[in-house]
């Protein structure tokens, strides 16, 4: 027996095994679904869903299609895994440092911190935020303004609406920003490379951000108004805001546990990234006369990022797959609008699980391809 | 010699056949989850997560409610005993998925007989227990009085997988209402929140909000409008394809409401025996041959009502005594006015 065939047989072997898994798994449901008199297809997504959905980002209601219906609760998913990355990221990177803080004080409360939240069962958290919370927040009628325009109540936060004009022209305002950004990037790269003068890349670009769509406003015919949420009365005791834009207190109560609780190993991750890069590090940058910003920017975070970034990229995938509980708190997510509704009334399990796995799969993977990308763009290169 | 050989090869070859189809028909005779059901020792049921009335577990883990007096009902007939029964709860969006999937074989859980749910999906609905119409609650102090009051930015608490849903949106869609559903997995969070002011009005059926009551911070301060916007008959569900199975399921239903409009009751049951009226005697096993038919004894039927009672008992019991719905409304008796009307059992 040759070598090339002594490897390649175990290979074949184990395709096989898995070939006869799957088989068996396949002929064992077909011919239970067989006997139950169920039909296997996807021909129930086009068919109209008949039930509503509390929170939305595009235009849906009961009359259109369960493929739509998945749809909502993807973008649904998708708005609160985004949310709580940026929320749990900002938040872990403060208490991340705030633990390697000199200041006694700080230092135990960020400890305290990552403690206390790591430590709890993330469903209890959840339930902790939407019920206590709920039950604190005042009834729509007695609600305090928050600048006489935003209103915190027990059906969600109302803030004001934005009504744009010309809203195109804003957006290409935004991306002529990015554009002049890179060009003064590359620009000032080369500047130092070649005469060893710094620009102040980070003030310019704030200015460009700033400048560039407020001439829109001035010249290019964008203007913005505000629909300020107004108090309306729909019985004796029950009020509603209307005209401006409702959050509801499931989202809040869902981004807010999933960031608090994700921030702390995040915050975990930072503090393991900046002690790990050794202390002779940050002495030769101090002795060519580098300033304590300079050493942090261009010497200590470029060598902890690449300890940070992959454990980062786990907190990442687990926070987006947490939100599927959801459910538990009647925010209409994937799981609860597609896994769960459309589910019980398609009957259609089979079918919509594997959508639902499908996706989630495809979610994380993408997040984890994007996290690889930067990792690597940050990695040590070896010429 | 050699052709004789072969002769009597094909003939026993021909009886084998033959005696392999008798044995198969045979045993599709006998059901076979009645055969699982008997090898375990208990029956399965599938229950939900906390209905007071319906099916409810107290401190100790006793299960009572009329739906829960189905299930005690098949095991007194099959296993000879009501309490030989393991219950399953089960979330509303779990529940078909569990019976499909043969985890349970009988689901009694207020669940309602629609038709694409009885022909789509792989279940069988074999009567109706509780005749039921959705409702809706509201706070006393709200001012509604009927739900033609409602106005557009209503917010409704639901259970979520459950034909309220599609109820809520069929009658809010007919009134030109828009309105916010908010909708929990588990009936106690919709509870909580609708206890909380999150929402206006709580819906679901009529008997679901008369028992979810009990559980709200303060229940005198709510009422349920008295509009129904649906029909909701609840009954017990088993798995599409072991006939004998849902025979025995059905009629274990029928014999307790039959057995209330017999006058037959668990303190009677044994002196019936003796009793003039044929239909009676059947019903206690003392004529007929009614239990060959699912492959039991003759005594299945007087173990259900020694065991478990008729329908008037377990309602009684389970809700009338629990001030959820003292008044039976359309779930008397036929021959007293209300809608329970089973086929005779003979």
């Amino acid at each position: 027996m040759n070598f090339k065939l002594k490897k390649l047989v175990p290979q074949l072997l184990t395709l096989l095994v898995v070939i006869i898994v799957f088989g068996f798994f396949t002929f064992n449901a077909q011919v239970n679904m067989e006997n139950r008199g169920i039909e296997f297809g996807f021909g129930f997504l086009t068919q109209e869903s008949s039930f509503d959905v509390q929170f939305s980002l595009i235009e849906y209601d009961g009359s259109h299609s369960y493929a739509r219906a998945y749809l909502v609760g993807l973008l649904n998913t998708l708005l609160v895994a985004f949310i709580g990355i940026i929320l749990s990221t900002i938040l872990g990177i403060i208490i991340g440092i705030a633990r390697l803080s000199p200041n006694y004080l700080i230092e135990k409360a960020a400890a305290w911190y990552v403690e206390f939240f790591r430590n709890i069962p993330l469903l209890l958290q959840i339930f902790f935020w939407y019920f206590a919370a709920l039950r604190a927040l005042p009834l729509p009628q007695d609600a305090d303004s928050m600048f006489g325009v935003f209103f915190l109540t027990i059906k969600g936060l109302f803030v004001p609406k934005f009504v744009w004009e010309n809203l195109d022209i804003f957006f290409y305002s935004i991306i002529a920003a990015i554009v002049s950004v890179l060009v003064i990037k590359n620009y000032a790269r080369k500047l130092q490379e070649n005469e060893g003068k710094q620009l102040p890349v980070f003030f310019i670009s704030v200015c460009l951000f700033i400048i560039l769509p407020l001439l829109t406003f001035l010249i290019g015919g964008v203007s913005l108004d505000f629909s300020i949420p107004l108090l309306k009365q729909i019985s004796n005791t029950s009020y509603i805001y209307e005209g401006g834009l409702g959050i509801p207190p499931e989202l809040i109560a869902l981004t807010l546990a999933l960031g608090l609780y994700t921030a702390t190993f995040i915050a975990e991750c930072v503090r393991a990234g900046i002690q790990g890069i050794s202390k002779g590090q940050k002495e030769a940058a101090a002795s060519i006369g580098l300033t304590p910003n300079q050493i942090l920017k261009l010497v200590v975070m470029p060598q902890a990022l690449r300890i940070i970034i992959p454990p980062t990229t786990n907190q990442y995938l687990n926070l987006t797959k947490n939100s599927s509980l959801a459910a538990a708190i009647a925010y209409p997510d994937i799981v609860l609008v597609f896994a769960g509704t459309a589910l019980m009334q398609t009957g259609r399990a089979i079918e919509i699980v594997s959508i639902t796995m499908l996706t989630y799969l495809s979610i994380s993977l993408s997040i984890s391809v994007l996290m690889n990308w930067y990792n690597k763009s940050i990695a040590i290169k070896e010429k | 010699m050699f052709k004789l050989i072969k002769q009597l090869t094909s003939l026993i070859a021909m009886l084998a056949v033959l005696f392999t189809f008798t044995t198969e028909a045979m045993a599709a005779k006998k059901s076979k989850t009645l055969k699982n059901t008997q090898k375990k020792g208990f029956v399965r049921c599938g229950v939900s997560q906390g209905l007071p009335g319906f099916s409810n577990a107290d401190a100790s883990g006793n299960w009572t409610g009329v739906d829960v007096d189905v299930c005690r009902a098949v095991a007194a007939a099959v296993l000879g005993d009501a309490n030989k029964v393991k219950f399953t709860p089960l979330s509303a969006k779990e529940r078909f998925t569990a019976l499909t999937s043969g985890e349970i074989d009988i689901l009694s859980r207020n669940t309602t007989w629609t038709l694409s749910r009885d022909a789509d999906i792989g279940l069988t609905f074999v009567g109706v227990n509780f005749y039921d119409g959705q409702g809706f609650m509201v706070r006393k102090n709200s001012g509604y009085t009927s739900v033609n009051d409602f106005k557009d930015g209503i917010s409704a608490c639901t259970n979520l997988g459950t034909t309220t849903e599609l109820n809520m949106r069929d009658f809010f869609n007919s009134k030109g209402i828009s309105y916010e559903p908010v909708t929990f997995e588990k009936a106690d969070e919709v509870v909580a929140a609708y206890d909380a002011g999150r929402c206006d009005t709580y819906t679901t059926d009529k008997s679901g909000l008369a028992a979810q009551r009990i559980k709200l911070s303060a229940p005198d301060d709510h009422i349920v409008l008295p509009e129904t916007i649906s029909k909701e008959p609840l009954g017990p569900v088993v798995r599409q394809g072991d006939s004998v199975w849902e025979d025995i399921v059905r009629w274990s239903l029928n014999v307790m409401i039959e057995a209330e409009e017999y006058g037959v009751n668990s303190g009677n049951a044994d002196s019936m025996k003796s009793s003039d009226n044929p239909a009676i005697k059947r019903l206690v096993g003392a004529e007929g041959e009614l239990g060959a038919a699912f492959g039991l004894d003759n005594d299945w039927s007087l173990r259900i009502i020694k065991q478990v009672g008729n329908y008037g008992e377990s309602y009684k019991r389970n809700i009338a005594d629990t001030g959820i719905l003292p008044d039976r409304g359309p779930n008397e008796l036929w021959t007293r006015g209300g809608i329970l009307y089973v086929p005779p059992a003979r």
